[in-house]
C-alpha cells in the first residue's frame, strides 16, 4: 500500500509537470494547427533561466530574499523569459511560413528545437545543473511534509503540484472566462471567420504562445526543484508532453491536463511494478526492471490510442470539408 | 504573289515535341522566359542532359577520389559522405515525393545496422554471407516501416511525426536497455556498449577488409558508391513509375488523388517502406565498416542532418538531396576544426555579401565600411587595453578582429544573445536603414564567432545546421535544386 501511494504521489508530480508542458502543445496547436517542437527546448530554457536566476539571487544557501519569495521569483523570470522567447521563435521562425504548406512550419520548428538545445550547449556547457534546492534552510522543503499512510509527502512535491494545479486553472479562467480566451476560443474554431468577424488573429497568436511559452518556463522551473537539468532535456520533456497532448486530444485544453498525468502515472506505476508482470509465472521483464521500460509503456499506449482513438480523449474527430 | 513560302505542316519525321506528362511546359519554361535568351537557351540545353549522363558523371568522378587523395582520413570522409547521400536519398522518398515527415527515419537505420550486427558477428555466433543478409535487412527494414506506419492510421503529418519521433525513442530505449531483454531473452543489443566485432562485408565469404596496412580500406568507398547508383537508379524508376506519380499527386492534394481512386494510405505507407529499407541498407555499410554499433549514433542529432540534407538540396529531388548531402557532409568537417572553420567562415561571408548586394553600389561601401570599421573598433579596443586584443585565437584576421586575451564569463552569452537580436532585428529594417545597421552587426558576427563559437566546435557545427533548416524554410523552402511547388488554389 505504501509503495502504491508513495507511485501514485509520484505519478501525480511528474504528471502535472508533464500537464504544463502539453497545454504549451495543445494551446499553440489548437490556434495555429502546428506542432510546436520547439516547445521542449522552451521548457528546458526556462528551467536554465530559473537556475540563473536562483544564481543570482545568492543561489539556495545563501539567499538575499526569504525561501518563498526565492521561489516565487525564480518562477516568475522563467516565466517572463520564456514568454518572450516564444514569442520570438512564433514572430522570426513560424508567422513567415504561416501560409506555407503544413510540411514547413514543422520542420523550421525542429531547426528551432535544435538551435536553442545547442545555443544552450555553447553558452552553459552540457552539465547538470542542480538547484540544491537541498541546502535550503537545512533541507526543510526535502525532509518535512505530512504523512499518509506510512508515506511522507515532502514540501517540494506540494509546491509542484498545488502550483500546477493553480496555474492550469488560470489558464482555465483565461480561456473560457475572458474576453482574450473567446477570441483564441473562435480563433482555433475557424481562423478566417475570426478575422473576418474583427479578431486581430496575430495578437490571439502572439498571445496563445506567452501562454504556451510562460507555462512552459513555469514547468521548467518546477521540474528543475527535484531534478537535475540539462541542456539534452528538452527534448524527451517535450516528446511526453506532446504525447500527452496527443492522448488526451491534441487542441483540447482539459485534455492536455488529463493526458499528462496519464502519462506520468503510466511512467511511475510501470517503473514500480513492470517487473512483476507475468503470465503464470512467466515474467516478461526481468527483475528490477525498473524505469528502463517506461518509455516502452508509453509507446504502447500511444500506439493504442492512435488504433482506437486517433482524436484522442477530449478531442473532436476532425471531418474534413471539401 | 508573295516571296515568303508558305509554312509545311511537320512531317512524319520531325521531332515530337509532345510535353511531358506531369509537368506544366509553361512553368517549366520560365528559365528561358526570364534569363538573357542566350543563358536561357544554354539553361535548357544543360537541363535535356539526360539523368543517366549526370549520374555517370558523378559517380565517374566521385571513383576518382582516391587518385587525387592517399589520405585515409579523406577516403573515410568520402565513405561517409556516400552514407549520407544514401540516408538522404531514403528519407527523400518519404518527405519528399510522400510529403510525410517521418521523424523516426534514423531508427531504421539504426535497425538495419543492429540486424547486421546481429547476424554477422560473434555476438550469436552467426556469420550469414552478406549477399543473403543485407536483402534480408533491406526486407527487415521495410516490414519494420510498414509495421510502424500502420497505426498510425491517419498519416497526416501530426499524428506520423508523434508516432515516428516516440518510435526514435523506443529504439534508443529498445538499444540501449537491450542487455537486460523481454522475455528472459537475455543481453540482444549489448545495451549502451554496444555490439562489437562486427563482420567486415564479405563476398560469398570472402571478407573485405576495413582496413588496408592500417590506411581505410579504399574497396568499401567503392562498394558504398555502388550501392549509391543502384538505389539512385532504382529510385529513379519508381518514381517514374505509376507508383511515383501517385506519390507526387497524393502529397499536393491528398483528398483529390483519393477521389481519382488512389489507394492514399497504402500508398503512404510504401514511400515509408521504402524510406525505411533505403535506411536499413544504409546501416549495413555503417555496421560492418565501423565493426561495431552503438545506440545513440542513431539518434535525433543524426536525424536533423539528414533532414538538412534533403531540405538543402530540395525535397523531391534526388540530384538535389545528393548534393545537399555532400554540401553539408562536408561543412560538418570542416567546422570540426577551427582553422578550416575561420576560412569558411570568411569565405561563406564574403560570398553571401555579394550574393546580397549584387549588381549594386552598395556592395563596396559596406565592404570598406566594414573592413574600416573592424579596425577602428581594434585600435579603440587596444588603445583602451592592451589585452582585450591580445588573445592568440584570432589566426590572420587576429589584426581586425578583437580577440581578448581572456574572456570574462558574462561576454559569450551577452555577445551571443545580442547578436541574435540583431540579426532578428535586421530582417524587420528595411532600405538604407538596413545596409547601415548592417555593418556593426557583421562585425559583431565576426566576433562572436571568433571569440565563442569557434572555441566550441561540437555545438557550433549544430547551431549551424539548426540556423539553416530554419532560414531555408523561410528563404528558399524549395533548396537548391527542387521545383517550386505551384500554388493550387
Amino acid at each position: 500500500m505504501d509503495q502504491f501511494i508513495s507511485l501514485t504521489l509520484d505519478g501525480l508530480t511528474l504528471g502535472s509537470v508533464y500537464a504544463l508542458i502539453a497545454l504549451g502543445y495543445t494551446l499553440v496547436y489548437g490556434v495555429l494547427k502546428l506542432l510546436n517542437f520547439a516547445h521542449g527546448d522552451v521548457f528546458m530554457v526556462g528551467s536554465f533561466i530559473g537556475f540563473g536566476t536562483l544564481q543570482a539571487l545568492g543561489g539556495a544557501v545563501n539567499p538575499v530574499v526569504p525561501l518563498w519569495a526565492l521561489l516565487i521569483l525564480v518562477t516568475l523570470a522563467a516565466m517572463a523569459g520564456c514568454a518572450v522567447l516564444g514569442v520570438v521563435i512564433e514572430r522570426f521562425a513560424y508567422r513567415p511560413l504561416r501560409e506555407a504548406p503544413r510540411i514547413a512550419p514543422l520542420i523550421s520548428a525542429l531547426g528551432v528545437s535544435f538551435f536553442l538545445a545547442y545555443s544552450m550547449q555553447l553558452l552553459f556547457g552540457a552539465q547538470y545543473r542542480d538547484y540544491n534546492l537541498f541546502s535550503a534552510s537545512g533541507g526543510a522543503l526535502f525532509l518535512k511534509g505530512f504523512h499518509i499512510g506510512g508515506v511522507r509527502i515532502s514540501v517540494v512535491r506540494d509546491i509542484i503540484i498545488v502550483s500546477a494545479f493553480v496555474l492550469m486553472a488560470v489558464l482555465w479562467f483565461l480561456v473560457n472566462k475572458t474576453r482574450t480566451g473567446k477570441a483564441m476560443r473562435a480563433t482555433s474554431y475557424d481562423r478566417e471567420a475570426a478575422a473576418m468577424m474583427g479578431i486581430d488573429i496575430d495578437r490571439v497568436i502572439v498571445f496563445t504562445f506567452v501562454l504556451g511559452s510562460a507555462l512552459a518556463g513555469a514547468a521548467g522551473v518546477l521540474f528543475a526543484l527535484r531534478v537535475p537539468t540539462q541542456v539534452s532535456l528538452g527534448f524527451i520533456a517535450g516528446l511526453k508532453g506532446f504525447t500527452a497532448a496527443v492522448i488526451g486530444g491534441i487542441g483540447s485544453v482539459p485534455g492536455a491536463m488529463v493526458g499528462g498525468l496519464i502519462l506520468g502515472f503510466a511512467e511511475s506505476y510501470s517503473a514500480g511494478y513492470i517487473d512483476r508482470v507475468h503470465f503464470g509465472g512467466f515474467h516478461i521483464w526481468p527483475a528490477a526492471a525498473g524505469t528502463r521500460w517506461t518509455d516502452l509503456v508509453i509507446f504502447v499506449i500511444l500506439i493504442v490510442f492512435m488504433i482506437f482513438r486517433p482524436q484522442g480523449l477530449f478531442g473532436r474527430p476532425d471531418i474534413k470539408k471539401v | 504573289m508573295s516571296d515568303t513560302t508558305p509554312e509545311l505542316p511537320p512531317g512524319p519525321d520531325a521531332p515530337v515535341t509532345a510535353p511531358a506528362i506531369g509537368r506544366d511546359e509553361w512553368v517549366a519554361r520560365h528559365l528561358e522566359r526570364r534569363l538573357p535568351p542566350r543563358l536561357g537557351f544554354l539553361e535548357e540545353r544543360v537541363r535535356r542532359i539526360p539523368w543517366w549522363a549526370w549520374l555517370t558523371l558523378f559517380v565517374g568522378a566521385a571513383c576518382l577520389l582516391p587518385v587525387f587523395s592517399s589520405s585515409g582520413y579523406v577516403r573515410r570522409i568520402g565513405f561517409d559522405t556516400v552514407l549520407y547521400m544514401l540516408l538522404a536519398l531514403g528519407l527523400n522518398v518519404v518527405v519528399g515525393w510522400g510529403g510525410l515527415l517521418d521523424l523516426g527515419y534514423v531508427a531504421f537505420y539504426g535497425v538495419g545496422a543492429y540486424a547486421y550486427a546481429l547476424l554477422d558477428s560473434d555476438h550469436y555466433g552467426i556469420h550469414m554471407w552478406a549477399v543473403l543478409s543485407i536483402p534480408l535487412i533491406v526486407v527487415i527494414g521495410a516490414i519494420a516501416g510498414l509495421l510502424l506506419g500502420l497505426p498510425s492510421r491517419r498519416l497526416s503529418g501530426d499524428y506520423l511525426a508523434i508516432v515516428t519521433l516516440f518510435f526514435l525513442q523506443l529504439f534508443q530505449t529498445l538499444a540501449t536497455n537491450g542487455d537486460q531483454f523481454l522475455f528472459g531473452a537475455g543481453n540482444v543489443t549489448g545495451g549502451a556498449n554496444g555490439l562489437l566485432r562486427v563482420d567486415p562485408l564479405d563476398f560469398f565469404g570472402k571478407e573485405l577488409a576495413v582496413q588496408h596496412n592500417g590506411v581505410f580500406a579504399i574497396g568499401y568507398y567503392f562498394v558504398g558508391l555502388a550501392f549509391f547508383a543502384v538505389v539512385f537508379v532504382a529510385l529513379h524508376f519508381v518514381n517514374q513509375s505509376r507508383t511515383g506519380r501517385a506519390w507526387r499527386s497524393q502529397r499536393e492534394d491528398p483528398l483529390a488523388a483519393e477521389v481519382m481512386g488512389m489507394p492514399v494510405n497504402w500508398l503512404k505507407l510504401m514511400s515509408f517502406a521504402f524510406g525505411a529499407a533505403v535506411a536499413a541498407l544504409t546501416g549495413t555499410l555503417f555496421a560492418s565498416l565501423n565493426a561495431s554499433v552503438f545506440p545513440l549514433t542513431f539518434y535525433f542529432v543524426l536525424l536533423i542532418t539528414v533532414y538538412t540534407m534533403v531540405i538543402l538540396g530540395g525535397q523531391g529531388s534526388q540530384a538535389g538531396v545528393v548534393l545537399g548531402a555532400i554540401i553539408i557532409s562536408v561543412l560538418l568537417e570542416l567546422l570540426r576544426d577551427p582553422g578550416h572553420a575561420r576560412n569558411l567562415f570568411y569565405v561563406l561571408f564574403g560570398v553571401g555579401l555579394m550574393v546580397a548586394f549584387r549588381r549594386s553600389v552598395r556592395l563596396p561601401i559596406v565592404a570598406a565600411a566594414l573592413i574600416g570599421f573592424g579596425f577602428a573598433a581594434h585600435a579603440i579596443a587596444g588603445a583602451i587595453r592592451h589585452s582585450w586584443v591580445a588573445g592568440t585565437a584570432g589566426g590572420w584576421v587576429s589584426s581586425w578582429v578583437v580577440v581578448p586575451a581572456q574572456l570574462a564569463a558574462w561576454v559569450p552569452p551577452v555577445a551571443y544573445i545580442v547578436l541574435i537580436a540583431c540579426v532578428l532585428g535586421l530582417t524587420l529594417l528595411r532600405g538604407w536603414t538596413r545596409t547601415v545597421a548592417l555593418v556593426p552587426v557583421l562585425y559583431l558576427a565576426t566576433f562572436v564567432w571568433e571569440n565563442v563559437m569557434l572555441v566550441k566546435p561540437e555545438p557550433t557545427r549544430y547551431i549551424v545546421i539548426g540556423i539553416i533548416l530554419v532560414s531555408l524554410m523561410i528563404l528558399r523552402p524549395n533548396g537548391l535544386l527542387g521545383e517550386k511547388r505551384v500554388e493550387i488554389v
